[in-house]
């Protein structure tokens, strides 16, 4: 959980070695309400840091994800097209989107730690 | 976040009950409204189908249209036939504009004040202001239009609404679909009609104000009974193939378009005496150019308002004016218009997605069957 980092726009990344897995927050996923469908990227895709990397349907409308770094797509979360209501329940976990290799990893210095965006979150309400 | 309009939003009676009930409000026809509670929209949409679902409906305009006939005085505005409503009956019914075009959809019940007949209208509350201000003008000298600022709406709706409702007020048993009467709830005089938008059986309040949050709190706490928000509204009348004003039907859509040929009254099309009386009625003869009609789009991904409808050849035939997530259905419904000569039932079709397509068939609306109890 050290390791995981926020961007304005509600996405986290979890970084392990090169790679970069990906979803939206907790704080996102309460506000988005009910998931019923998640549009994942391609395997393989580029993606430059804001890049639109899912669009997440919630009941009433639709949001864009957008990756918090760049990097390559390398796996996407085929169970969220199962079950797209695991980015409700797990939104840190279970919930995750894809995995990404990092293009530049100092982009992850431009993200905040988990207590920066709390208190970013407390400021939006 | 605070802002000069925020100050400007109006509350409902029921706001500080919603926020203690953990409502996420959204701001709504000038309203702040509850869009959802923390069960969820999609757990207050499969309350409302299993049991009872409670909605706030305050927002909506009220009023009560007064005079020596006012029957006869209204109909100059809209092609149902009121004249032939009996005392505390209720029909749906269209405010049009001269070319036909729909400026609002509304509910028109006959009561009788003392013995003198008078009509209770519920507008929408997007139009509210424009609907009064044009049927006070239309009608001033004939007719006086009493807004009814003072009072609050409530629905309760889903399969045990008649039992959790009887519990206060056993009369309610005696109602049919579309039929009203007044009736003493929890202490209070409240008109309460079978009527609603969701598709189910269930019931409007029409209450004063300050009896509004007493009433909401004792029948919210029937175990029966969920608090609903916007979100489950709209899902629930979207499956219920019910229109939304401003999305399914306006100024540019006519009642013939729009399916709603039943809410023009036999004896109206013969006097042809409504506003848009004659585009209307050669619609009727000729057939609208286009239709409403329900689109069932194929896998999981909704399509929404807006996105263009493609027949199998590529051409574009029409666009989505309502979509979303149907928990009933579970999957993607939508509405839309699309040109007559493609509006047959089982059609194949392509919705526009982000730059793809979605394929989806046409099918008959609702999408989720009308649960209403009926005069038998």
């Amino acid at each position: 959980m050290a390791n995981r980092k926020y961007s304005e726009d509600h996405e986290w990344v979890e970084v392990e070695g090169e790679t970069g897995m990906i979803g939206i927050s907790d704080y996102a996923q309460e506000q988005l309400g009910d998931v019923v469908f998640v549009e994942l990227p391609d395997v393989g895709k580029l993606l430059d840091r804001t890049d639109e990397v899912a669009v997440v349907e919630s009941v009433k409308a639709a949001a864009e994800v957008y990756a918090p770094v760049g990097g390559e797509v390398i796996e996407v979360n085929d169970a969220l097209n199962g079950d797209p209501s695991l980015v409700n329940t797990d939104a840190f976990g279970d919930g995750w989107f894809a995995k990404l290799r990092l293009t530049d990893p100092a982009e992850l210095d431009d993200l905040m730690d988990e207590a920066t965006y709390k208190t970013y979150c407390e400021g939006l309400d | 976040m605070a802002t000069a309009s925020d100050t400007e939003v109006r509350k409902t009676p029921l706001y500080d009950l919603h926020v203690s009930l953990g409502a996420r409000m959204v701001p709504f026809a000038g309203y702040a409204m509850p869009v959802q509670y923390p069960a969820g929209i999609i757990a207050e949409h499969n309350a409302t189908r299993s049991a009872a679902g409670l909605f706030d409906v305050s927002h909506m305009g009220q009023a009560i249209l007064r005079g020596d006939d006012p029957a006869a005085c209204f109909e100059r505005l809209v092609p149902g036939d009121i004249a032939g409503l009996a005392t505390d009956r209720m029909r749906y019914t269209l405010l049009l504009n001269d070319t036909g075009g729909i400026r609002d959809d509304l509910m028109v019940t006959r009561i009788e004040e003392n013995g003198v007949p008078a009509l209770f209208l519920v507008v929408n509350a997007a139009c509210k202001d424009a609907d009064f201000a044009h049927i006070a003008a239309q009608l001033g000298g004939d007719a006086e239009l009493q807004i009814l600022e003072d009072r609050a709406l409530l629905a309760l709706q889903g399969p045990k609404a008649e039992a959790v409702l009887s519990e206060l007020a056993p009369a309610c048993r005696d109602l049919v679909f579309m039929q009203g009467a007044e009736m003493i709830l929890a202490g209070t005089a409240a008109y309460v009609t079978r009527s609603g938008y969701t598709g189910e059986d269930g019931f409007e309040i029409s209450l004063p104000n300050d009896a509004a949050a007493r009433l909401a709190q004792t029948l919210l706490a029937h175990d029966d009974v969920e608090p609903v928000g916007l979100g489950a509204r709209d899902s629930l009348r979207l499956e219920a193939g019910l229109c939304l004003y401003g999305h399914d039907i306006d100024t540019a859509t006519s009642p013939i378009e729009a399916g709603l040929t039943w809410a023009v009254g036999k004896r109206r099309r013969e006097t042809a005496d409504f506003p848009g009386a004659g585009s209307i009625l050669e619609q009727l003869k000729d057939g609208p150019l286009r239709k409403r009609v329900g689109l069932l789009p194929d896998g999981r991904a909704p399509v929404r308002e807006g996105a263009v409808i493609r027949d199998a050849g590529d051409v574009e035939i029409g666009i989505v004016t309502s979509g979303g997530f149907g928990p009933s259905v579970g999957g993607p419904v939508a509405m839309g218009y699309v040109s007559t000569a493609s509006a047959t039932v089982g059609t194949a079709l392509n919705i526009e997605l982000r730059g793809r397509t979605v394929a989806a068939t046409l099918v008959d609306l609702p999408f989720v069957p009308a649960n209403y109890k009926r005069a038998s």
